[in-house]
């Protein structure tokens, strides 16, 4: 067994805040130490606001449960200071295989982009996204960052008054209780603070089961990511084999819906399935078998006063395409630098219901992926499977039935269009890929990297044109970036921010998304579009 | 947008009646089932429109007997 999964990560430690006379009162709350919480509670404590992380347990989750951490969720990682551990510990794959029945039907290379400086995916277990979380949040916080992670705090409840939220906690030392200006629900798929607070969460549920299992062994299948349809060792079903670090594979393998779970998850029941997979030779220990059945459903609102819900808890996703825990760093990415500018008075609360918008087109866009993915993955009438296997048996032959096999759409993110953040487009021949809502794609310059130099505040990122280095507005700060065409000689940045256009200013938020962009600057219209960017106009 | 045609368009149109039961003569119904699926795929592939094909289901949806 993996050490790690032992090792109490923030071990629980008397706070102050239970020998208090009083409730005490704190900035921000965050319930739940998964990658969600604490990417918020790092992101929101190296910005200087107060963040107290509570989790009921103190280790990292068990098992390896989200595996592909996709090139976003790195480039967060990146701004909140734990990219580079990830990825050198990450497997980097590009090559999948895809097979039906007993043959191969076809291979895909995801070819990245090049003139990115993160990979399109690595594969990582989710212990160690947590474990970097957890050293970097402790690095902040022996520099004196205000953040706290309180082990084997179990909320019991949660009382909403309106402009702070109290909570009861209990600890191995007896109960206590505090206050919260805002609380961020993080704890998952099976919210306790979402049950507490009686609200909705309704979906789709998918009748089906899947086998999830860690595998270690020391063979030598390749760094890809092998998927069956209807395999001989698995009839009428799918599996998936995937590389992790550490001589560790993943394997989904899809049992159907009515099975007995714990006689399932038995070893000796697991095994065979496993040596039919692999072949009979191979030697391997199992790390981590569980089975899991998915839903595809989100809360009708994110927000409820100053209780907001990211990840897990406001939305949850089918496996297939790596939404779930990179849709999760995403929410966060999008709310910490507006709860910080309410928190700061720079912006009205309202800003907050942009949230709100922009998380829930994001969460439809995954839902509606995934589910589409598990339509095709798990045909669920006899039309649907004859459609199925009729693309991938001409998957085999013809590449115009490749686009149509979907064994998941790896996860993108979102382009929030139709925000009410967003000023409308102003730059003329302008590509697409960097239209008003996108995310930032980051592009070379020379030895460093454009995503490198924003983020975290306003910037205005100039093209082959003027402005001034600085700009006030209202209390918000902006600082210009400036470059020009010249600065990247692979042409890559003039390819993905200048288009056809000879040159751009661009207003960009603090997570790294476009909120406005022209040919030239315009101080009244920059002005504009940064008290629009605010939720102020 | 193109407009699905809905008028005589086959010059022939015995014998493309004609090629398509030839296409199934000896299939079971499962392969001709799996047959028909890769032949609308096919051509849902080469006529590249999604207006036309939903117009296409629509019309046909239309066309069930009461």
């Amino acid at each position: 067994m993996n050490k790690i999964f032992e090792i109490p990560l923030y071990p629980y430690t008397r706070s102050p805040d239970q020998d208090a006379e009083s409730p005490v009162r704190r900035k921000v709350v965050i319930v739940g130490a998964g990658p969600v919480g604490l990417a918020a509670a790092i992101d929101l404590a190296q910005q200087g606001v107060e963040a107290i992380v509570l989790d009921d347990n103190d280790k990292v989750s068990f098992g390896s449960r989200a595996i592909c951490f996709a090139k976003r969720t790195l480039e967060i990682a990146d701004r909140l200071g734990g990219g580079q551990e990830m990825v050198d510990k990450g497997v980097v794959w590009n090559l999948g295989k895809v097979f039906f029945g007993d043959r191969k039907v076809y291979e895909f290379n995801l070819l990245p982009e090049e003139g990115h400086q993160r990979p399109a995916f690595i594969n990582l277990q989710q212990y160690y996204f947590e474990d970097y979380l957890v050293k970097r949040a402790r690095q902040i916080e022996a520099k004196g960052a205000p953040i706290e992670l309180r082990g084997q705090n179990k909320v019991l409840d949660v009382t909403d008054k309106g402009d702070h939220t109290v909570l009861r906690i209990d600890t191995p030392e007896g109960e206590y209780t505090i206050e919260a200006d805002w609380l961020i629900a993080c704890d998952g798929a099976g919210s306790p603070i979402r049950s507490m607070m009686g609200l909705d969460f309704v979906g789709r549920v998918f009748e089906d089961n899947f086998l999830i299992a860690d595998v270690v062994m020391d063979a030598d299948f390749p760094t890809e990511r092998w998927f069956w349809f209807d395999p001989p060792f698995n009839k009428g079903q799918s599996a998936l084999l995937h590389k992790q670090p550490d001589g560790v594979w993943r394997i989904d393998l899809q049992l159907g819906w009515d099975i007995d779970k714990d006689e399932e998850k038995k070893p000796e029941n697991v095994i065979p399935r496993l040596k039919a997979m692999l072949g009979e030779d191979v030697e391997f220990d199992l790390e981590w078998v569980s089975i899991y059945t998915f839903q595809c459903r989100r809360m009708e609102k994110f927000r409820h006063g100053r209780v907001i819900f990211a990840g897990d808890s406001a939305h949850q996703v089918s496996p297939f395409g790596a939404r779930g825990a990179n849709s999760g760093l995403q929410d966060t990415d999008n709310l910490v630098w507006k709860l910080k500018m309410v928190i700061d008075g720079t912006a009205p609360e309202a800003l907050l219901d942009s949230y709100d918008i922009e998380r829930i087109h994001g969460a439809d866009e995954n839902i509606l992926n995934s589910s589409r993915s598990t339509d095709f993955i798990t045909p669920k009438s006899e039309t649907s499977r004859i459609f199925r296997d009729a693309v991938l048996d001409l998957s085999e032959k013809y590449d115009f039935a490749r686009p149509l096999v979907n064994s998941g759409r790896l996860s993108m993110p979102c382009t929030y269009d139709g925000s009410p953040l967003n000023t409308p487009d102003a730059l003329p021949g302008g590509p697409d890929r960097t239209r008003p809502g996108a995310p930032c794609p980051d592009a070379p310059l020379g030895n460093r990297f454009l995503l490198g130099d924003l983020g975290d505040r306003f910037t205005l990122l100039t093209i082959n044109a003027d402005a001034p280095d600085t700009l006030d507005e209202g209390g918000i700060a902006v600082t210009r970036l400036a470059l020009s065409a010249a600065d990247d000689a692979t042409g890559a940045l003039a390819a993905r921010y200048l288009g056809d256009a000879k040159s751009a200013v661009y207003l960009i938020r603090p997570d790294q998304h476009v909120a406005a962009r022209w040919a030239s600057f315009d101080d009244t219209a920059t002005r504009a579009a940064i008290r629009r960017a605010t939720g102020q106009e | 947008m193109a407009d699905l045609i809905l008028t005589p368009n086959l010059p022939r149109p015995d014998d493309v009646y004609a090629d398509l039961l030839a296409a199934h003569e000896g299939l079971s119904k499962e392969e001709s089932d799996a047959l028909n699926a890769r032949l609308i795929l096919i051509l849902a592939n080469h006529i590249g429109d999604r207006a036309v094909l939903q117009q296409a289901l629509k019309a046909a949806k239309d066309a069930a007997p009461a």
